[in-house]
């Protein structure tokens, strides 16, 4: 036992003295994070917009007011004339333009139609699109509101509920993703890095000269990264909590538990890729390429599985932040119980045995 | 005179095979206690791999060997606990500094904590490296980490050292400064299993073994193998061999 200590404690001073794990360690995941939750998102806010009116009359300003009311617009500039508008676009000035067509309150009165042109940038179609849908629905409930004393022969009204994530704040998406990708990165890519790096001294052969059993060597090195994994998963949770006001719905207990266990999974990863290099850098970017961009393209983090073609939604079968995603994700909006999620857990689990299995087998034959 | 001494490395018939290749064809050897055993041979003679499987980092094809008296199938954990070993690298951790070191290597031979004291106090002393306890490894001069790492390796006062190309990279001086240590090593009883390919080196052993293609085509001290061969240093015994 006091062999262990001894042990672990050299490795609580190489993680305190480099300052670069430290930064990993530390830094990323509140970087990260944030960054996430800040830049990266799918809502739109205070979109620069032009106006040309030709008609300037009671109701394209009411329209007008309508559409800046909303905290989704902001305009920017107004137009007078075609050239205008191409000059706007390319400057980067604006996103949108609205043309009321001239005679507008006069068309929209007595013919009961009037138009409307919506011209947006579409070289980020996304944005384009959320525009577009935003300003068309902002348009259709001015027109059910002037319609609001005549009765239409037939409709269907629909009425529909976001649950789980009321306001789609996309944050809550992220939340789950990152700390998937964090945690791949502390517990795989660092562990690796850290097991080849003994490789790379030299100083492995002495430890395996050594009386310490195998099982005592890959314990007492990938021990601190448990703890430090585990202070990681709190501090997402805290900054998620306080920062982007994410609800943890379920048992928080349960969200413990299952990092955990895809903290063991990320674990026996990096032990297994440390297995099959000798040298940081290749341990490095096999964790990089081999860990990381499934994690962010694969895992539905950001790209909707259900989206992607058929070959591909089977490759992310295997990719096990999937179902970490998937289980925390559920524990924190819907607050799913173990009953709702016992399949990714167990799939996450059989994957972490398997993989632990196979890199203290491949640890062992690189002895003999 | 030899024959009288206790054997600690008993080799019989080891042999090891990476598929096809030999890299161990049939050895057979003894060290006995408390001498320098130099272990000699050119570059992918073999032997390396067969130090490592006598270190226990590797297993034999067939053979049979006991170290310190232990089964090397049998006994690894008891041989472990009696062996120290120092690669070509030195081995430290250059984030550690020197009394960290000395602290860790203690720590996982499993010394208590006043003997570490002790005998990290008496090493620091006897390197004259008082003033660089608190020192990171890193900022060492190669010399002194070489000494700083023979001395870790034999802090658990092991029956047997084996030295990996100890000397590799340091000047003469800091060599022969080094070959102190060793002598002060085997006059302690500590046995001491070294490879080298300087050969002046080799004329500091009490016996050498000399490898070839995986094969010992010559064992004996200096001396004898001088004689034997009819030549005046160990270059010209080594270069006979190796032309074969």
């Amino acid at each position: 036992m006091n062999r262990f200590r001894a042990f672990v404690k050299k490795e609580f001073y190489h993680i305190f003295r480099d300052k670069r794990t430290m930064l990993i360690l530390f830094g990323m995941p509140i970087m990260q994070i944030l960054l996430f939750g800040f830049v990266i998102t799918t809502e739109i806010k205070n979109i620069k917009i032009a106006i040309w009116d030709k008609s300037k009359d009671e109701v394209t300003q009411r329209i007008t007011n309508k559409i800046l009311g909303s905290s989704f617009f902001k305009l920017v500039k107004t137009i007078e004339n075609e050239a205008e508008i191409e000059q706007a676009f390319k400057k980067g000035e604006i996103k949108e333009v609205l043309i009321f067509e001239s005679n507008f309150s006069k068309k929209f009165n007595s013919n009961k139609s009037a138009d409307i042109q919506i011209i947006t940038d579409a070289s980020d179609p996304n944005v384009a699109n959320l525009i577009v849908n935003y300003t068309t629905a902002i348009l259709y409930s001015f027109t059910a509101f002037e319609n609001a004393n005549i009765k239409m022969p037939m409709q269907i009204i629909t009425e529909s509920t976001m649950l789980y994530n009321a306001e789609l704040k996309s944050v809550f998406m992220f939340v789950p993703g990152t700390m998937a990708m964090i945690l791949m990165l502390v517990s795989a890519m660092i562990t690796s890095i850290a097991i080849t790096r003994e490789k790379e001294l030299g100083t492995m052969e002495i430890l395996l000269v050594s009386p310490l059993k195998v099982s005592q060597i890959i314990i007492g090195k990938v021990a601190p990264y448990v703890l430090l994994s585990l202070i990681n998963v709190l501090t997402i949770i805290f900054l998620a909590v306080t920062v982007f006001e994410m609800p943890i719905v379920g048992s928080f207990m349960l969200l413990f538990a299952v990092s955990t266990l895809f903290i063991f999974m990320a674990l026996s990863l990096g032990i297994l890729i440390s297995t099959v290099t000798s040298d940081q850098q290749t341990a490095m970017m096999i964790s990089l390429i081999a860990l990381m961009l499934p994690t962010i393209l694969l895992s539905g983090f950001i790209f909707p599985i259900e989206n992607m073609p058929e070959i591909l939604q089977w490759i992310t079968k295997i990719i096990p932040p999937k179902y970490f995603i998937s289980a925390i994700k559920d524990i924190m909006l819907k607050g799913s119980d173990f009953q709702h999620i016992w399949k990714d857990v167990t799939v996450l689990a059989g994957m972490t045995v398997f993989l632990l299995l196979v890199s203290i087998k491949k640890f062992k034959i690189r002895l003999e | 005179m030899l024959n009288n001494r206790d054997i600690v490395i008993n080799v019989k018939n080891l042999t090891k095979k990476f598929g096809d290749f030999i890299a161990n064809d049939n050895l057979n050897f003894e060290v006995y206690k408390g001498e320098i055993f130099g272990f000699l041979g050119a570059n992918g003679a073999g032997k390396t791999t067969a130090m490592k499987i006598i270190c226990g980092l590797s297993l034999p094809t067939s053979g049979e060997l006991t170290v310190a008296g232990y089964n090397i199938y049998k006994q690894q954990d008891k041989i472990k606990a009696n062996i120290g070993y120092m690669s070509q690298k030195f081995s430290l951790y250059e984030d550690l500094t020197v009394f960290e070191n000395i602290r860790f290597y203690a720590g996982i031979y499993g010394l208590s904590l006043k003997i570490i004291l002790r005998r990290a106090d008496d090493l620091i002393k006897k390197l004259g490296m008082e003033n660089m306890r608190n020192t990171l490894v890193r900022s060492l001069p190669l010399g002194w980490r070489q000494k700083l790492a023979f001395s870790i390796a034999i802090i658990h006062k092991p029956q047997i050292v084996f030295l990996d190309e100890p000397t590799g990279g340091v000047d003469p001086i800091t060599r022969r400064q080094f070959w102190d240590l060793i002598y002060d090593a085997a006059n302690e009883g500590i046995t001491v299993f070294v490879t080298t390919h300087y050969m002046d080196e080799a004329e500091y052993c009490d016996r050498v073994s000399i490898m070839v293609e995986g094969r010992i085509e010559a064992l004996g001290s200096p001396q004898e193998l001088k004689s034997q061969f009819d030549v005046q240093d160990m270059n010209s015994v080594f270069i006979k061999l190796a032309r074969g």
